[in-house]
């Protein structure tokens, strides 16, 4: 049996698992299944995305048979990723974004930039995922409790906004050695993180 | 810049001190870039990579830190040059292999070096003596904000930076530092050091990275996870980590002198003798007994000046290395002869360890 992975050694480490009652099997050669650090245990985003991309690719050869959507930038197919792990260029993002989510959840375990953006692409631009009522209120709390109390009616600060302020807010004290309040500022961003994220 | 200017100087990191030096070796940040409109480069044509070399070389070689760089498409390096710059982590061992539309770029100092077209279009790193990964990040960063300028990176709100693998989406950061840790190996608790930092989402490799020999008790700690995260609280939860780590090293090492202080001064005698008087040496025997002379340094049985030797060898001494200053391909086992001649050269003033305190330790037990 050949690597799922290189299609060309043998393969010699087998994967299963049960994902909604169906067994899943990836069949990796030593060398891709160490490269990809597979045989540590923190490593099965691998064997995760495998399963999903393999799944998906796998109903697609059925219905449409050799027929595979490919990347219209790059002309690069799913079953092109199944083998390389990477991507062909950075609009196969775009194309092949179903399933992308839980293969970066099991990696990241995070779906959302934060940090670094270049200064040529404008701030929140689109802010799809942002939390409901409940949780700008739960925003304002954190925001009172972390010292920097604004009126809630004079700015509306967007959670996104607010999260840069806290770190900016971090950055200072991390900077001024005040590690108290940089612990303190770094619990209500993770928390805020986490609601950005959950909303 | 020629590559014979380059070898002539040891990397910065080698020559001058930072901070943690007895046990942090260097501190290393990457950062993943791609432009839009081009295929990555395993997926490109030749003539996609060479334009996209084209397009990354002069506002590169332009910025001000890289003034005098040395710059090189990698089909103008041979096997040995290549391999030259992996031992000095310089490059990849991935990026050594590269030919057509790749290319390398970095400062006189090689405290900043540039792989385009490696897995990304764009791969930066910024080495630095010691424990230092955010000075790294801050050098590393202004370069970046230069170059965004210039070079349209393909990036997305959601996804954050667009690389190759999605592995390193989001900041595309890579941060690492290299870690001499004979404590813990001498101890075995490094086996569980390296479980416990898998479980928090870090990585611990060898010397050369992915895959490679822990040698030498050197190893690489990094962050895997490069989405969801911003740069800085990647990196101040890495010095956190490492900070512990030192911690642990230091507390291994005390244990050991003061329950097994014979072992020790066996292990770091040994050393000693071996690499004073050998002619036959191999890499790994070389880089475990270094390590053990550099244990010493830290632990005051061997003078402090010798450190610096000490680092500078763990590079020279290597296979490419053997050969640039040889001027030839040099066997296994001519590899093996000069390393020797080498290293008794470079130590020929290291006096013998000098013990005294565990023995003085010793007599005042004995007294009581």
């Amino acid at each position: 049996m050949k690597c799922d992975l290189c299609q060309t050694e043998k393969a010699t480490v087998f994967f299963s698992q049960v994902a909604d009652g169906k067994l899943q099997k990836v069949n990796l050669c030593k060398k891709c299944a160490d490269e990809k650090g597979v045989t540590d245990p923190t490593g099965f985003a691998l064997a995760d995305m495998l399963e999903g991309m393999g799944e998906q690719s796998q109903t697609e050869v059925a219905t449409l048979d050799s027929e595979e959507p490919s990347c219209p930038s790059c002309g690069f197919t799913q079953s092109d990723f199944k083998k390389t792990g990477r991507f062909g260029c950075a609009d196969c993002y775009h194309v092949f974004d179903e399933g992308l989510d839980g293969l970066l959840e099991a990696m990241h375990k995070h779906t959302q930039h934060v940090g670094k953006t270049p200064a040529s692409f404008p701030d929140l631009p689109d802010l799809p995922d942002l939390p409901d009522l409940q949780g700008l209120q739960d925003i304002q709390d954190i925001s009172e409790s972390v010292s920097t109390p604004a009126p809630p009616e004079e700015t509306e600060p967007g959670p996104l906004n607010k999260l840069s302020e806290l770190k900016k807010a971090l950055s200072k004290s991390v900077e001024d050695e005040d590690y108290e309040e940089a612990a303190r500022l770094r619990d209500a961003i993770s928390q805020l993180e986490s609601q950005i994220r959950d909303s | 810049m020629r590559f014979s200017t380059l070898l002539k100087n040891p990397a910065e990191w080698m020559r001058t001190p930072g901070p943690e030096s007895d046990i942090v070796i260097t501190s290393r940040v990457r950062l993943a870039r791609n432009l839009t409109g081009h295929p990555f480069p395993g997926w490109a044509r030749k003539e996609d990579r060479l334009t996209v070399m084209e397009e990354i070389r002069l506002p590169l070689e332009s910025i001000a830190e890289m003034k005098d760089s040395f710059s090189e498409e990698m089909t103008k390096l041979s096997a040995i040059q290549k391999q030259v710059l992996v031992e000095r982590h310089l490059i990849s061992r991935e990026h050594a292999a590269k030919g057509i539309g790749c290319g390398t770029v970095m400062n006189r100092k090689q405290t900043i070096s540039v792989m385009i077209n490696e897995e990304d279009h764009l791969r930066m790193q910024a080495i630095r003596p010691g424990l230092q990964l955010l000075a790294a990040y801050r050098s590393l960063d202004q370069i970046d904000s230069t170059l965004e300028a210039d070079l349209p990176y393909a990036f997305d709100h959601q996804y954050g930076y667009l690389t190759a693998c999605p592995t390193n989406l989001g900041t595309g950061m890579r941060s690492s530092a290299m870690l001499h840790l004979p404590g813990l190996v001498l101890s075995e608790q490094i086996n569980q050091t390296i479980q416990g930092a898998n479980k928090i989402g870090l990585a611990v490799r060898g010397l050369y990275g992915e895959g490679t020999e822990a040698l030498a008790n050197l190893f690489q700690i990094s962050n895997q996870n490069t989405l969801g995260t911003d740069e800085q609280e990647i990196i101040e939860h890495l010095n956190r980590v490492i900070t512990q780590l030192i911690e642990n090293e230091k507390n291994a090492r005390m244990k050991i002198l003061e329950d097994r202080p014979t072992m020790m001064q066996d292990q770091i005698g040994r050393a000693y003798a071996v690499l004073k008087h050998a002619h036959i040496i191999t890499s790994k025997e070389a880089l475990n007994y270094l390590s053990m002379i550099r244990l010493g340094c830290d632990l005051k049985f061997v003078p402090e000046e010798e450190r610096e030797t000490i680092n500078v060898l763990l590079t020279e001494i290597q296979p490419a290395h053997l050969q640039i200053s040889a001027k030839r391909n040099l066997t296994p086992e001519e590899r093996d002869i000069l390393r020797a001649d080498i290293i008794r050269t470079s130590l020929n003033r290291l006096t013998p360890p000098d013990f005294s305190t565990i023995l003085n330790d010793r007599e005042i037990e004995d007294d009581e």
